[in-house]
């Protein structure tokens, strides 16, 4: 725990979703620029809608997380998923305040095929962002295992893990899709782990931290896989750091939790909705009539906003 | 003369017949089946003879692979694609999917 931990109950306002009763973890001094950076571990909001969402303009860093859009995939829970992550990166696009850059945590393409991912780039190109990638399982089906590495892989460590900054805010992506174990769950792996470690030392613990990986780093569901079995490990190195957000994708579908200091959420895919954990016999794609599924994909816009104490995480669906 | 040639004739024939007999036996069970339905294994115990190919079908709408530690691996199979093993050892091979690795089975070769 940092020195700077206390109780800002006080100052902020009851919105009916209990936020009150958190506690602030921490509050800083951006060193550099003398802007107090106050970051709120309290829960992310999740407003509906893009309207909503824009109506408060942001301050501060804005970036855009989308996810598993598994391109390729025709099956009928959506047959045109080229069409709906063509949809999502037109949304994106038209953004008035435009994000400083986007994520995509992972499951690019469905089969991994070359021609799937020259289609995914040739889409999420169109939004004019940088695109920081990690992989989902998906990405890593072609025989040599090289189409992702020799698109996004460059200057990427062991599988494709790598960090970088932006606006005072340290981004750490990781890679837990492969070399994973029968009856376990997502994998980091040791090397990953030390390289994490090593990644995190001596940096301020005032740092506000993101990490982003393809399945969930926290435990949601083990019976369907929805869980990294080394996650916790890599959330000890992370556990003395004030503000901690991971942002995940995989199990399409928003859900979020706060632990600690650590605020959890999971993007919507843009491809096709999974079921609630344990709602249907397997994570299997959910069949949704045709007008309710563009309820279930979006992206999910996230917000630090400078003097304010709360970090924002906005999940955008494609329609309603 | 003709005797001897008839005595060899059905010698021919009832080893023809045999043969048949044992071939098709032996190739009944030689193949097997096991389905990939809802992130599950279908059976997921299998208990085989020496020499019986194995052949996993994918029917979900997601893709699998079929991988034992340093035994045998599929590529990915996509929906309705298939992967056959044929299991020349006795032992026990257990498997998983290495997408999904809450997906397991085992074969039992005797």
């Amino acid at each position: 725990m940092s020195d700077f931990d206390h109780d800002h109950n006080d100052q902020r306002p009851d919105d009916g979703s209990g936020l009150n009763r958190r506690r602030v973890l921490e509050c800083m001094t951006w060193a550099g620029t003398g802007v107090l950076w106050t970051i709120a571990g309290g829960v992310p909001r999740s407003l509906g809608l893009v309207g909503a969402a824009q109506a408060a303009e942001p301050a501060g860093l804005t970036f855009l997380q989308i996810s598993d859009s598994h391109v390729g995939f025709d099956k009928p829970a959506n047959p045109n998923a080229i069409g709906t992550l063509e949809e999502a990166i037109a949304k994106i696009s038209g953004m008035p305040a435009k994000p400083s850059f986007m994520i995509h945590t992972g499951d690019i393409t469905h089969l991994s095929k070359a021609a799937e991912f020259d289609n995914a780039e040739r889409i999420i190109s169109q939004a004019k962002l940088d695109v920081h990638y990690v992989p989902g399982e998906h990405d890593f089906l072609d025989e040599e295992v090289k189409f992702y590495r020799e698109r996004y892989g460059r200057g990427t460590k062991g599988a494709g893990w790598y960090s970088f900054d932006a606006s005072g805010v340290h981004f750490i992506g990781l890679v837990n899709v492969v070399d994973l174990k029968a009856g376990g769950l997502g994998n980091l792996g040791a090397e990953q782990l030390e390289w994490l470690e090593q990644d995190l030392k001596g940096r301020s613990k005032s740092t506000p931290i993101v990490v982003f990986a393809h399945i969930p780093l926290w435990t949601v569901y083990p019976e369907w896989g929805w869980g990294t079995e080394d996650g916790a490990r890599a959330l000890d190195y992370l556990k003395a750091f004030g503000s901690v957000t991971v942002l995940n994708g995989h199990i399409h579908q928003v859900m979020q939790k706060v632990e600690g200091n650590v605020t959890f959420h999971t993007a919507r895919s843009t491809a096709f909705p999974q079921p609630a954990p344990g709602s249907a016999p397997s994570p299997g794609p959910m069949k949704v009539a045709d007008d309710k599924l563009r309820g279930l994909l979006g992206v999910a816009r996230i917000n630090f906003k400078l003097g304010e104490q709360r970090l924002a995480i906005i999940d955008t669906p494609l329609q309603g | 003369m003709l005797s001897v040639a008839l005595r060899i004739g059905v010698r021919v024939a009832i080893t023809t017949i045999l043969s048949l007999v044992l071939h098709l036996g032996t190739a009944r069970a030689e193949e097997t089946m096991v389905s990939i339905d809802n992130f599950t294994f279908e059976p997921a115990q299998l208990t085989v003879k020496v020499g019986t190919t194995v052949t996993w079908k994918n029917r979900d709408d997601i893709p699998h692979t079929v991988v034992s530690a340093g035994k045998f691996r599929s590529k990915a199979l996509d929906t309705d694609d298939s992967y056959s093993f044929t299991f020349t050892a006795a032992g026990d091979y257990t498997y998983f999917c290495s997408l999904h690795p809450h997906m397991t089975g085992t074969i039992k070769v005797e």
